[in-house]
């Protein structure tokens, strides 16, 4: 996105050097029938754009008898706040009457180790093609960029007998661990019974998994862009793989790393398929939980609850998004590079 | 290789001449690599190729290896909900194709006129593609509710016979979906096209201008063949985002009215996880890879085959 900037930037320079004179841009007229071409075209599709945001403020802040009586397009006559305070806290799923705050916690507690664990996996792979290279590690990482066009239905059913076949690992270890104890009379605690399918480390796996693609080729492209001899200086100087990495790498490319934030949260804070496989109801993340909200088929349906619960679930990445500005259109670019 | 043979090579060779055994060479970048090539081997080879050859057997509630030959694939391309769910993804695919492109393109030309508000504008079309499918569906599932959405508007508006209800009607489904699937995703296509434009250099324009060719005859006849590399990514992007289309139908109208906006990866979900008829859910999701095959192979061959680079 870099390089966008720069052009436009450059282009009133150009077009002075190169015409000589006159000098400065073309005056213009504002009011051409060019800009009202393009300004109204601009404007009306804006609103195409704009109207199931303003659509879902306006209707999570009207009572019911003005949704019924009016249209969903007019602004809220009497507004009140009481049903974003009734979709956080007492929306029902099923027999579960907690509201959409579970989901929002089941949410953040998924979100902040695999962020943490899908960057810091795919932060290292990357530097490890960039600067390490071994023999077949670029074949490695040729499959790891055409797996992420394989569609996820084909992965998924063998993901979860793996992640089944994890747990029962697991168990087994700590059953000999509790055998290892019980026999030499450690005293230990007695470790219990360990799953991984359905619970919140299952899914953390799955995201770092699915996650690593796109994170590892904008990290090995990050990498390989900073000049070698910063690399070679390290070396010559004795430090060795993970010096290099936390030493010099890493304080060195914080953007990349934030644009790897902006990208892992928005996306996994959207999942759904993934929260509906292989999590159980209880941790649920919040897509997951705002669908069942709105789309249960028994009670009165009241729609300014729904949409200040769909709202309350877009909130976290619209606000990324506004913060984050040209970082996220940065991550995006990546995305696209990748498919 | 380049970077550690001019790194390391030198002071190796005034140091000692015993060079340690090539497994071990470099063994620390191995190792931060076993997470890199278990996904690489074991998920995305590994878990496909279990797919497809699950999807010869009759497994049911579990998988079994017990043969059937191409038995699942027959009963699949009998059953009339994969056949509903294949029409309807050629139907939003194709569409949300060619109107991605169309409009992705039209604003990504309209923003490059050096208008003033460029950012105001583009953080509007972009705006969507942050929020997930489940959140577009619900809100454009309420907007496209007959009662009180844009239906009720008109007809409020004096026009009392007016019908537009696509999610409740089995025939245009598709389209209500489509509304709501350009609405998040044209923006970023928009974006991959004003990268593209931005990338075109000036003189070109200048050169059209001498010769008094019209702006919007040079957009077609010059510009858009110069973006032919922008355009098949876009396309590949597209194409291998249609054919997981899942959650946004989840969201605003759970495939129905019936069966009529099923999708193939709603097939494969529910024949998986919830018919328990594994042996047609893995058959089904062998149809969508090898549909993803079809579309990546003659880019992959045209993008890189020349060039041998990945």
């Amino acid at each position: 996105m870099a390089d966008i900037t720069a052009t436009t930037a450059t282009k009133p320079e150009v077009w002075s050097t190169t015409t000589a004179n006159p000098r400065g841009p073309k005056p213009r007229q504002i009011f051409s029938g060019r800009n009202i071409a393009i300004y109204g075209t601009l404007m009306i599709v804006s609103i195409y754009y704009l109207l199931p945001l303003w659509v879902m403020v306006t209707t999570s802040l009207k009572h019911m008898d003005e949704i019924r009586q009016g249209n969903v397009f007019g602004p809220p006559l009497n507004m009140t706040f009481q049903y974003w305070v009734r979709a956080w806290s007492e929306a029902c799923t099923g027999i579960n009457c907690d509201g959409l705050s579970r989901g929002f916690w089941n949410s953040v507690r998924i979100l902040i180790p695999s962020v943490i664990v899908s960057i810091s996996v795919a932060s290292i792979s990357g530097y490890a093609i960039a600067n390490w290279r071994f023999k077949g590690s670029e074949t490695f990482f040729a499959i790891l960029l055409i797996g992420a066009f394989i569609p996820y239905q084909v992965m998924l059913y063998p993901i979860v007998l793996l992640l089944k076949a994890l747990g029962d690992g697991l168990t087994g270890v700590g059953n000999w661990i509790d055998w290892i104890n019980l026999s030499m009379g450690l005293g230990l605690p007695e470790i219990p019974k360990i799953q991984v399918y359905g619970t919140l480390w299952g899914l953390v796996i799955v995201h770092t998994i699915f996650g690593m693609p796109i994170l590892t080729l904008l990290f090995r492209n990050y990498f390989v862009s900073l000049p070698e001899e910063l690399f070679k200086a390290a070396r010559v100087d004795g430090a060795g793989f993970w010096r290099i990495f936390t030493r010099i790498m890493m304080p060195m490319s914080l953007p990349i790393f934030v644009v790897a934030i902006i990208l892992q949260v928005t996306g996994i804070w959207n999942d759904f398929l993934f929260g509906v496989i292989y999590t159980k109801p209880a941790i649920y993340p919040m897509t997951v939980q705002l669908n069942n909200i709105v789309n249960s088929v028994q009670g009165v349906k009241e729609y300014n609850v729904n949409m200040a619960a769909t709202l309350l679930t877009g909130l976290v990445p619209l606000i990324i998004y506004f913060i984050s500005g040209k970082l996220f259109v940065r991550g995006i670019a990546a995305g696209a590079v990748k498919g | 290789m380049a970077v550690i043979d001019q790194g390391g090579v030198k002071p190796a060779s005034t140091r000692s001449t015993r060079r340690p055994s090539p497994l071990f060479r470099n063994l620390s970048s191995k190792i931060a690599s076993i997470p890199m090539v278990f996904v690489a081997l074991v998920i995305f080879v590994g878990c496909s190729i279990w797919t497809v050859t699950y999807s010869f057997t009759n497994s049911g509630l579990l998988p079994r290896l017990d043969w059937v030959g191409l038995d699942q694939y027959t009963r699949l391309w009998g059953e009339r909900r994969w056949l509903v769910s294949i029409k309807n993804l050629a139907m939003f695919g194709g569409l949300s194709l060619v109107l991605s492109l169309v409009i992705g393109f039209t604003l990504a030309a309209l923003l490059d006129q050096k208008i003033k508000f460029e950012n105001t504008f583009r953080s509007i079309f972009l705006y969507p593609f942050a929020l997930s499918f489940i959140v577009t569906g619900l809100a454009w599932q309420w907007i496209l509710n007959p009662e009180f959405g844009v239906q009720n508007l008109v007809r409020s508006l004096g026009w009392e016979g007016f019908v537009f209800d696509p999610l409740n009607n089995p025939d245009t489904v598709v389209f209500g979906i489509l509304i709501a699937g350009i609405w998040q995703g044209s923006g970023l296509i928009m974006c991959i096209m004003l990268a593209g434009l931005r990338g075109i250099d000036e003189d070109i324009w200048k050169a059209t201008r001498v010769d008094g060719i019209g702006t919007v005859k040079t957009y077609i006849v010059v510009i858009i063949p110069m973006m032919r590399p922008v355009f098949i990514t876009a396309l590949v992007l597209i194409a291998s985002g249609i054919v997981k289309v899942y959650d946004l139908v989840v969201a605003q109208t759970s495939g129905g009215p019936g069966i009529s906006s099923q999708m193939p990866a709603m097939f494969v979900m529910d024949k998986m996880f919830g018919a328990q008829n594994l042996g047609l859910g893995f058959a089904a999701s062998t149809m969508m890879l090898v549909s993803v095959a079809i579309i990546l192979i003659p880019w992959a061959y045209l993008e890189f085959g020349g060039k041998k680079r990945g």
